[in-house]
C-alpha cells in the first residue's frame, strides 16, 4: 500500500456557545467535530460526506489549521502540526492547500487572475519577480484556461471557469495534500463533471492527495478511494468506497445512500427504501450513546446508555454501531 | 397513469421574456409552449441561465413590468394571466397557482409566528372566513404537511425550525387555498438529501390528496426521474427536448440532453475519471449564439454545415417514444446520439 501522507489523530472541536446572563461567559459548547481519526494514503482520495451540521467543513478546518483542534492531532508527512504557528505553520501550508466551495466569494474581485494565483507564491517567497508570470500561466494551462487572460478579472469568469482559477492558485505552492471543500457543489451538471475530471487527471499526474468533502454522495463515489461517512461530528463507517456504497454497514449509511434520488425512473419509489424521520440533532446536546439512535430504526437500550466505538471487521472497514447491517460472511458475527 | 388525458389546467403559448439590463437586452424565454394536465408532474430542467425560473415566474406573473418584456398566452381556467388586470392576477395567485421557492428562510418573514402567515394566505381568498375559522383551517394543514405538536408550534417564528420543517411551513402556505397548480422552483435544492426525500415524498403525497399539477423545476435530474411524468429540458432561453420522463432517460434526443445524462454523477458508475462532459459553458443571456444556442458546444454537427449557426432548430417529434427535440440533425442520427457518445 501507498504510505500515509496525512493522519488524524482522535481530533476533537469545540466552540464556545450560548451564554448566561449580561456579559456572561459562553456555557455550552457545539460538539462540531468529536474523536475523528482517519489516515490519508499518497496519491489517494478520501472522501468525507455527511449532512450540514455534521462538521465535514469544521473538520477540513482544523485538518488545515485554519482552526486549532481542541484536543487530538494532526500529523503531515511524519511531522506534526497540530500546534503549530507563525512562520513554522506557514511553512507547512506549502504542503496542504485548500479548494473552496464558492467560486464567487474565494476570489478577490479587485485582484486580476494572475495576481490571484501567484498571491500563494508572494506569500511564501517562492518565486521571483521575473518567474511569476510564465509559472502563473503554466499553471493556468495545467488547469485549463487560456494563459493569455492573465491580466482579466474574475468577474470575467463563468462559475467553472472560477473553480479552476481556485485549483490553479491551489496547485501553485506544490502541494503534496489538497483539502476540497464542496468544490463542485455550487456548479451546473455538465461543468461539475469537468471540473472532476479535471482533479482526477490532475491527481494521477501530480501524484497529489485529497480529502474530498461533499454532501452528494453519487459525487464522492466518483472521486474516492476511501469514504468516511461523518454524523453530528463522529466518524460512522469508513472503508473503501467500493465497499461503503455496495453493502453498507452502519444504518445511517444506508439511510442515506437510499435517499439519493436515482436519475432512473425505473426506479421510482423504488422498494427497500429507507426513509429517516425527523432532522440531525443539536451538536450543542447530542443524544446519549449512539447520536443516531434517535432516527434509526435498529435503535435499543443498549444504544441508549453505551456508545458504540469504531470497530473494524474483515475488509477493512470501521463501522461504529452496535448492530451493523451486513457482516461480511467470512467473519462471523458482529463486534458487540 | 401517466398515459391517461387530464384536462388541461394550464397552457403556456409561445411564451417569451426578455428583460432591460445596463448590459443589454437579457432573453430568458423564447417561444415556450406547452400544456399542464390536471394531476401530473411536469419538470422543467435546465442549467443555470436556461429561463426555468422565469418560466415560472411569469406564470405567477412576477416579473417587473418596468424592465421585463413579455409576449404569447398563459392560459389558465381561460384567462390569460399575461393581460389579465392586476385585480385578476392577485385573485388567481395563491388560489389557483401556487409556489414553493427554492430558499425557505427567505420566503417566509421572521417577523411573524407561522401561524400568522399561513392564516394571512386563507384569509386573503377568504374574506368572510373569521380568524378563528382561519386557524383552525391553519392547523389542519401543518398537521397534514407533518409538523409535530401543531398547536404549539403554530405560535412560533420560522427562525425555530429546522430547514425541512420550514420548507412544509412554505407548502402549507402554498395548499392552504387548494390550488389546481403548484410551481416548485428548486424546492429541495437548499435541503440535505435525507430531508430532501422527505419533502418530495410530501409533495407526491398531497399531489394525489388535492388532485393538483405540478410544475418542478429543478437542476437535479435525480429529483426528475422520482417525481415527474413529463419534463421539458431548456438550454439558452429554448426548449430543447420535450418528452415524457421515461423517454428521455431511456432514449434522450437532443445532443444536449443525452450529454446532460452522461454527465450527472451515479451511485452504481464505478468507472473513475471517464465521465462524459459537455464542453464549454452555458451562454451568457445576453449574446445567446446565433441559431441553435447550443451549436458552441455541440460535437455532432459537423455533417449539417451552416444551419447550426444560422436558424433556430425547431420542436418536431423524433423517434418512437413521442419525444419532441428542436435540433437540426436527422432524425436516424439522433437516436442513436447517445451510443455513439458513449463508444
Amino acid at each position: 500500500m501507498s504510505d500515509v501522507v496525512l493522519e488524524a489523530k482522535n481530533l476533537v472541536k469545540y466552540f464556545a456557545t450560548g451564554s448566561s446572563g449580561l456579559l456572561g461567559r459562553p456555557d455550552k459548547q457545539v460538539q462540531a467535530v468529536d474523536g475523528v481519526s482517519f489516515s490519508l494514503h499518497r496519491g489517494t482520495t478520501l472522501g468525507i460526506v455527511g449532512e450540514s451540521g455534521c462538521g465535514k467543513s469544521t473538520l477540513a478546518r482544523v485538518v488545515t489549521r485554519l482552526l486549532e483542534p481542541s484536543s487530538g492531532s494532526v500529523v503531515l508527512d511524519g511531522q506534526d502540526i497540530t500546534h503549530l504557528e507563525g512562520k513554522k505553520l506557514r511553512v507547512i501550508r506549502q504542503k496542504l492547500q485548500m479548494i473552496f466551495q464558492d467560486p464567487y466569494s474565494s476570489l478577490n474581485p479587485r485582484h486580476s487572475v494572475g495576481q490571484i494565483i501567484a498571491t500563494p507564491m508572494h506569500v511564501q517567497h517562492t518565486i521571483s519577480q521575473s518567474g511569476e508570470k510564465p509559472r502563473v500561466q503554466e499553471l493556468m494551462e495545467l488547469v485549463g484556461l487560456n494563459p493569455e487572460h492573465y491580466n482579466r478579472y474574475p468577474h470575467e469568469f463563468s462559475g467553472g471557469q472560477r473553480q479552476r482559477i481556485g485549483i490553479a492558485r491551489a496547485l501553485s505552492l506544490n502541494p503534496a495534500v489538497i483539502v476540497a471543500d464542496e468544490p463542485v457543489s455550487a456548479l451546473d451538471v455538465s461543468i461539475q463533471a469537468q471540473i472532476l475530471n479535471l482533479l482526477e487527471g490532475l491527481q494521477k499526474n501530480l501524484g497529489l492527495s485529497y480529502i474530498f468533502i461533499a454532501h452528494d454522495l453519487s459525487v464522492v463515489r466518483h472521486i474516492a478511494d476511501q469514504v468516511a461517512v461523518m454524523y453530528l461530528g463522529k466518524i460512522v463507517e469508513l472503508g473503501p468506497a467500493s465497499q461503503v456504497y455496495s453493502s453498507p454497514a452502519h444504518p445511517y449509511t444506508k439511510a442515506l445512500l437510499s435517499a439519493v434520488p436515482v436519475a432512473d425512473p425505473a426506479h421510482r419509489g423504488g422498494s427497500g427504501r429507507i426513509r429517516l424521520i425527523g432532522d440531525v440533532p443539536s451538536p450543542v446536546n447530542p443524544p446519549s450513546g449512539c447520536r443516531f439512535r434517535t432516527r434509526c430504526w435498529k435503535a435499543t437500550d443498549l444504544c441508549t446508555s453505551t456508545e458504540p466505538v469504531l470497530m473494524p471487521d474483515a475488509a477493512g472497514r470501521v463501522v461504529a454501531c452496535h448492530f451493523p447491517n451486513e457482516v461480511p460472511v467470512n467473519v462471523g458475527n458482529a463486534p458487540s | 397513469m401517466t398515459n391517461i388525458h387530464h384536462d388541461i389546467v394550464l397552457s403556456v403559448q409561445n411564451l417569451s421574456v426578455s428583460f432591460a439590463t445596463p448590459d443589454g437586452l437579457v432573453r430568458a424565454v423564447s417561444d415556450l409552449s406547452f400544456d399542464l394536465h390536471q394531476g401530473e408532474t411536469l419538470s422543467i430542467v435546465g442549467e443555470s441561465g436556461s429561463g426555468k425560473s422565469v418560466t415560472a415566474s411569469s406564470i405567477m406573473r412576477l416579473n417587473n413590468s418596468g424592465t421585463a418584456t413579455t409576449s404569447g398566452k398563459i392560459l389558465l381556467n381561460g384567462v390569460d394571466i399575461l393581460t389579465a388586470s392586476e385585480s385578476d392576477v392577485r385573485s388567481l395567485r395563491g388560489r389557483e397557482v401556487a409556489m414553493v421557492f427554492q430558499d425557505p428562510m427567505s420566503a417566509l418573514n421572521p417577523y411573524y409566528t407561522v401561524g400568522a402567515q399561513i392564516d394571512e394566505a386563507y384569509l386573503v381568498h377568504h374574506p368572510e372566513a373569521s380568524k378563528k375559522d382561519a386557524r383552525a383551517v391553519t392547523l389542519n394543514m401543518l398537521r397534514r404537511v407533518g409538523i409535530p405538536s401543531p398547536e404549539i408550534r403554530v405560535d412560533e417564528y420560522p427562525h425555530q425550525f429546522s430547514g425541512g420543517m420550514r420548507q412544509r411551513i412554505v407548502i402549507a402556505i402554498a395548499l392552504i387555498n387548494s390550488p389546481r397548480v403548484l410551481i416548485a422552483d428548486e424546492p429541495t435544492t437548499a435541503l440535505d438529501v435525507t430531508v430532501q426525500a422527505q419533502i418530495l415524498d410530501l409533495m407526491i403525497e398531497l399531489q394525489q390528496e388535492f388532485n393538483m399539477a405540478i410544475i418542478l423545476i429543478t437542476h437535479d435530474l435525480g429529483v426528475v426521474a422520482e417525481v415527474a411524468q413529463e419534463v421539458i429540458v431548456m438550454y439558452g432561453g429554448r426548449v430543447v427536448e420535450q418528452s415524457s420522463v421515461d423517454a428521455l432517460f431511456a432514449e434522450p434526443v437532443h445532443p444536449y440532453a443525452s450529454g446532460l445524462l452522461n454527465a450527472v454523477t451515479s451511485l452504481d458508475n464505478t468507472a473513475r475519471g471517464s465521465l462524459q462532459t459537455i464542453p464549454g459553458a452555458p451562454p451568457s443571456m445576453i449574446a445567446i449564439p446565433s441559431g441553435c444556442s447550443f451549436h458552441p458546444r455541440c460535437s455532432f454537427n459537423e455533417g449539417v454545415g451552416s444551419l447550426c449557426t444560422t436558424e433556430v432548430p425547431l420542436l418536431r417529434q423524433v423517434g418512437n417514444h413521442g419525444s419532441h427535440t428542436a435540433c437540426h440533425l436527422p432524425d436516424d442520427q439522433l437516436i442513436n446520439l447517445r451510443a455513439r457518445k458513449s463508444a
